[in-house]
């Protein structure tokens, strides 16, 4: 296989992920959907280490490990908020979510 | 041609995992074939030769986000089919429309862009190596991710930690 096949499945996961974030009223899947586009900027840091021309072998590797901490981090924050946010107004729906307004 | 196959199975696998969680009323069945979706990235990452980023991934989203994705589903109740008609709303359709334009650009972009591949086999790293990067070069970004799931943890846990009545006013 080579890299424009890994990058269109990344660049289909992304649109994916996108629809999701934008179509979906409950909070969690809007989660969800950020979750998928990190995981398809994932598959693109990967599949540009394994097929780029890289003077330096780990580079690419580790900006991924990174990036898969950094997003566990970000879930665990945003299902927390959700939480809150469900137990002042017990619903998770976005559209029940007018009173964030600034 | 058998890698051709077996890459077809596995983009196939994470492709219908995603579709599927932008289709399904059930937010529990969303969240499984969001599990699937996970599982066939890591089958990717493992295809293309990254072993330690592949089962970086089980541990850390099949193992860890997806099981927090369902216990916060399930803190919240929203376990039932959604109501109304997810299909007639216009900013479904609008929304899907944006998203559909952006995978067309991202995916026509791609068929033209000249990038410099190398056909050689996958660069071998082991985990010693990986272990050796991230005490050496790396020790700093290793901190601040170290100082940030730290940070992250405890605001998660004040955020969602039950308000006491009456103590705040």
């Amino acid at each position: 296989m080579n890299l424009t096949a890994y990058l269109v499945v990344a660049a289909l996961l992304f649109a994916l992920g996108l629809g999701i974030a934008l179509t979906r009223r409950n909070a969690i899947l809007v989660l969800i959907g950020i979750e998928l586009m990190l995981n398809a900027a994932n598959l693109n840091l990967i599949a540009f280490w394994r097929y780029g021309a890289h003077p330096e072998p780990m580079t690419g590797m580790l900006f991924a490990l990174f990036s898969i901490a950094v997003a566990a981090a970000e879930a665990s924050v945003g299902l927390g908020l959700v939480i809150a946010w469900f137990r002042h107004a017990r619903t998770s729906d976005l559209d029940a979510m007018t009173r964030m307004k600034g | 041609m058998i890698d051709t196959l077996v890459f077809l199975i596995f983009a196939g696998l994470t492709l219908a995992g995603a579709v599927a969680a932008a289709l399904l009323r059930n937010l529990v069945h969303c969240a499984l074939s969001l599990t699937v979706t996970f599982a066939g990235l890591a089958l990717l990452y493992l295809s293309l030769g990254a072993q330690f980023v592949g089962f970086t991934q089980v541990l850390v989203y099949i193992g860890a986000v997806a099981i927090l994705v369902v216990f916060a589903i399930l803190l919240t109740r929203g376990s039932g089919a959604l109501p109304g008609n997810l299909v007639t709303t216009s900013a479904w359709r609008i929304g899907w429309v944006a998203a559909v334009a952006v995978g067309f650009v991202l995916v026509a972009a791609l068929q033209h862009a000249p990038f410099a591949q190398s056909a050689a086999a996958a660069p071998a790293v082991s985990v010693q190596q990986i272990g050796q990067a991230l005490m050496g070069p790396f020790v700093l970004p290793l901190e601040i991710v170290g100082v940030l799931l730290t940070v992250a943890l405890i605001g998660a846990v004040i955020v969602a930690m039950p308000e006491r009545q009456g103590e705040d006013q």
